[in-house]
């Protein structure tokens, strides 16, 4: 497996990487007694992919949500380009971060053209007014519109079926075609929620080249996955959440190497548990496995991925 | 014990899974009983029914068919017509693009329904079986020998679910009904028409207008109907006849083509309209006409909050009612508080203004709830234009508005000099004061139409229908929910103004009590739903026919009277088990409420 995790060289325009787009700091988030949330602190430069791994309950989406707008953090602030989020999620999407969902919520009875003209809505102005009247300008931003979605739908290699309804297209479209909608909005940075939930690996794959693809265009990515293969191959950087609080974070060999990674996914072995020489004869040779190439790691992602799957969509999107 | 899994017994039929008709008749010969059946069907028509001109439409003249006679005779020839297309007979093919036999089954079936009625209504009416001449029985006959023989054609059998062999008898009894319920189902389903042919465009529009005046034509004829007989005969023809232009695909097929030619559909159906007054004699159904304008466009108005923007409005008529009182008030009427005497464009803009403040003022509080929340709140918002309107009569409040009294002898309105109070000539066609009325409605109509179409297909339109479909992710989409859904509620509220401002000057009298939740006349806001809800949400056309049905059949149904409410909530309950999507379906709609069925893989432009 030869793919290339290092910053590839990133297209002109984009802004200069190395400058932290958004920043988040000591971000909490309570639900009544429960914290979901506890003080993260996370930073994304631009033109990097960041992963966010954790396991289950561990607040991941939780911490997207108060990134995009749909929570407002109890404490801490989270700032785009330095400027504090606003708590609309709408106004946050204008600001220039878009998401994808962990759960896919597309417009199911819409075309998958009509998705992504929704996804323009930010970009473009045209109210009741000039939709009554149709005047030049607004057949223009339509025609612009029509043509900015059709090149994101070949983006993403759906341009094929931007007539088909979006809840008639395959799970890997789906999730495809949620990434063009999002991008749709001209973000700065991409949210990805689980983009690669219930894919076969073929299209693991090929959504990993797809968000490759995405960096180039100038677009930070921060993504949460349980797949991590897919996460050491894409991340320049990986942050791992564990009830709430950040447990490290660093670049894949870090967080692989890490001992309170491995026993927060897999559980410490009890003192005095009759399984306990059996369970720390199955930790090492994990954390073995960890450390070896990634391809001998594959039983356990896939593991891990079947466990995880069956669980997709219990976590709140809201 | 062994497993049962032989199928059923149904009425003799053999083992299921083959191919044979409900009723144990070769297929060969019940093919020609319905055919044959058409043909004496229509026959017998042109016998004597009964002895008596009692009955009215006078059934008593032979060789001249009068009142249901005509219907049956419609219906026998759709029978005897699909019948011969079955057949394979050339030149009728054109008829039963998607198969023939369930479409012969509704039409025999309406023949059955059409002829049975009449027979029975003069029995029951005039006393007795005797009252009935040859004619009638011949007539009851032939029809049921038709509908028999259609029933005898072959059925695609669904394949019955095996036995629980535990089951109890009363389980056993469930399943077997069931099974038999899928039969009949079968029966009456049938297959997706092929494909129109690319005729040139010019026949096309010659089929567009052909299909717009039948539907002219059956509209005038419904709303001309004298008696309840002829309505309710004309009610059952027309439905079941429809049923049956649909299972054999002709109604698909028209829809294709129309969606073709849309804008040219669109013009033609006001064409259509707009002949509507030159086809009576009277102002009588012109009357009837304008009250289903005004009705319908408000419906068409409530589809844009509820249809697109998926907002359930349980107080739209207060709208209507704003629109109505501001125009009334500035007419010029002495019961008016305002010495104010404005031309018909500033009254409408008085009007449409007025509703459309009063949209923002209880839009921008009530459109931050979701769903119920809004639904119980304009609601409210309703019963307190009502009530309020009712005060404010200078005893409870400032004298506005004139109380229960409302205000009256509002002036009729005058356009560029054009008296709409007085009947005028146009080319030997004397034109009254309501079809004034109807021609300024019908504009009133198109704009309405007009906005609905362009704002629908925008990029306001298409945030409607994400902030319906889902509006987090259409938040997380960056659409301002808010601001979106308060647009929808302020547009939908500036068209029933609109309409508003014309019904105040068509019934003379503005009061309180026309803007009911629920009545028995509609406009109310209870009806106003049914009829976007009955229609088809989401569409053009919907809102159009469940206006036009649920204004007629109170209106021509006199002897339902105090049953009406409860017939209306019954044919409601039954549409929404069998047919959530309302009369004409929206195709995303439909989607919506058939999750299970298999849905095309491309959206046309129609489901827009």
């Amino acid at each position: 497996m030869t793919t290339d995790t290092t910053t590839k060289d990133t297209a002109p325009g984009a802004p200069a990487p190395g400058t932290t787009i958004l920043d988040a700091r000591g971000v909490t988030m309570r639900f009544g007694g429960l914290t979901a949330v506890n003080g993260v602190d996370l930073t994304v430069n631009s033109g990097e992919i960041v992963g966010l791994i954790g396991p289950n309950g561990a607040g991941k989406t939780t911490f997207f949500n108060c990134l995009t707008g749909l929570y407002i953090p109890t404490e801490g602030e989270v700032r785009y380009k330095d400027r504090v989020l606003p708590a609309k999620s709408f106004k946050v999407t204008a600001a220039g971060i878009a998401r994808t969902f962990q759960n896919i919520r597309l417009f199911a009875n819409m075309t998958v053209l009509e998705n992504v003209l929704v996804g323009r809505h930010t970009r473009t102005k045209e109210g009741f007014w000039s939709a009554v009247l149709r005047g030049p300008g607004f057949h223009r931003a339509e025609k612009a519109s029509r043509e900015r979605a059709l090149e994101l739908l070949e983006f993403v290699g759906l341009a094929a079926k931007a007539d088909h309804l979006a809840r008639n297209l395959p799970y890997g479209e789906q999730r495809k075609l949620e990434i063009a909608r999002a991008l749709a909005s001209e973000p700065g940075l991409l949210l990805l929620d689980e983009p690669t939930a219930g894919m076969n690996p073929q299209e693991t794959r090929a959504t990993e080249e797809l968000v490759f693809a995405i960096r180039d265009k100038g677009i930070a990515v921060l993504v949460i996955e349980h797949d991590m293969r897919f996460i050491f191959n894409l991340c320049d950087r990986v942050a791992v959440l564990v009830q709430g609080e950040k447990l490290v974070e660093g670049d894949s060999a870090t967080v692989q190497g890490d001992e309170r990674v491995v026993a927060a996914y897999l559980g410490e072995p009890l003192a005095d548990d009759p399984g306990a020489a059996e369970a720390a004869e199955v930790e090492a040779a994990e954390a073995a496995q960890a450390q070896a190439a990634e391809a001998t790691g594959a039983a356990e992602t896939a593991e891990a991925d079947t466990t995880t799957d069956t669980a997709a969509g219990k976590e709140n999107d809201r | 014990m062994t497993t049962q899994t032989t199928a059923p017994k149904n009425t003799g039929a053999p083992a299921a899974g083959d191919a044979s008709g409900l009723i144990g008749i070769p297929a060969h010969i019940g093919r020609a009983l319905a055919t044959g059946g058409g043909v004496l069907t229509v026959v017998s028509t042109f016998l004597a029914w009964t002895w008596t001109a009692e009955f009215p439409g006078d059934l008593t003249v032979y060789g001249y068919p009068g009142g249901l006679q005509v219907l049956v005779l419609v219906a026998g020839a759709l029978t005897a017509l699909i019948g011969l297309a079955s057949y394979g007979v050339k030149g009728l093919r054109w008829l039963v693009p998607a198969g023939a036999d369930a479409a012969l089954r509704f039409a025999a079936l309406a023949a059955f329904a059409t002829a049975w009625y009449t027979v029975i209504a003069i029995s029951t009416q005039l006393g007795g079986l005797v009252n009935l001449e040859p004619g009638g029985y011949i007539a009851a006959a032939v029809t049921l020998i038709a509908l028999l023989g259609s029933l005898a054609l072959p059925v695609e059998r669904p394949e019955p679910d095996p036995f629980d062999p535990d089951d109890t008898g009363w389980e056993r009894f469930k399943h077997t009904s069931a099974h038999n319920w899928q039969i009949v189902k079968a029966a009456f389903a049938s297959g997706s028409p092929r494909p129109v042919r690319a005729l040139p465009s010019y026949a096309e529009i010659l089929i567009i207008v052909a299909v717009l005046a039948a539907g002219l034509f059956v509209f005038t004829y419904g709303i001309g109907t004298e008696y309840d007989e002829l309505f309710v005969g004309f009610l059952i023809t027309a439905g079941f006849g429809f049923a049956a232009l649909n299972k054999s695909g002709l109604i698909a097929q028209a829809s294709e083509i129309t969606a073709r030619h849309q804008n040219i559909t669109v013009c033609g159906a006001f064409i259509a309209a707009a002949c509507f007054p030159f086809t009576q004699s009277d102002d009588q159904y012109a009357t009837i006409g304008v009250y289903i304008l005004i009705f319908a466009t408000v419906a068409l108005g409530l589809n844009i909050v509820v249809g697109l923007a998926g907002l359930l409005d349980l107080g739209y008529v207060a709208f209507l009612g704003v629109g109505a009182y501001a125009a009334s008030m500035v007419s010029g009427s002495p019961s008016s508080p305002f010495d104010l005497h404005l031309p018909f464009w500033g009254a409408v803009l008085v009007g449409a203004a007025a509703s459309l403040v009063f949209g923002v003022l209880i839009g921008a509080p009530t459109l931050r709830l979701r769903g119920d929340y809004l639904a119980i709140v304009t609601l409210g918002f309703g019963e307190i234009f009502r009530i309020t309107a009712n005060n404010l009569d200078g005893t409870s409040g400032p004298d506005i508005t004139n109380g229960s009294n409302g205000i009256s002898s509002i002036p009729d309105l005058k356009v560029l000099g054009f008296d709409l109070g007085i009947a005028h000539e146009f080319g030997g066609f004397t034109i009254g004061r309501f079809a004034n009325y109807f021609f300024l409605m019908l504009v009133i109509t198109a704009v309405v139409v007009l906005v609905f179409r362009r704002s629908g297909d925008s990029r306001i339109g298409r945030a409607w229908v994400a902030i319906r479909e889902d509006e987090t992710a259409a938040l997380a989409m960056g659409i301002n929910g808010f601001r979106v859904k308060l647009i929808a509620f302020a547009v939908g509220a500036s068209l029933a103004g609109l309409a508003g401002t014309v019904q105040a000057h068509v019934t003379y009298t503005v009061t309180p009590e026309q803007y009911l939740f629920a009545g028995t006349t509609p406009p109310n806001s209870a009806f106003l739903l049914a009829a976007v809800v009955l229609g088809g949400m989401g569409t053009i056309a919907g809102p159009l026919i469940g206006a036009s049905l649920l204004f007629l059949i109170p209106n021509k149904l006199q002897f339902l009277d105090d049953y009406q409410l409860f017939a209306f909530g019954l044919a409601l309950v039954l549409l929404m088990r069998f047919r959530p999507e309302g009369l004409i379906a929206n195709r995303r709609r439909k989607l919506e409420f058939h999750e299970e069925d298999e849905a095309p893989a491309v959206l046309s432009k129609t489901g827009a």
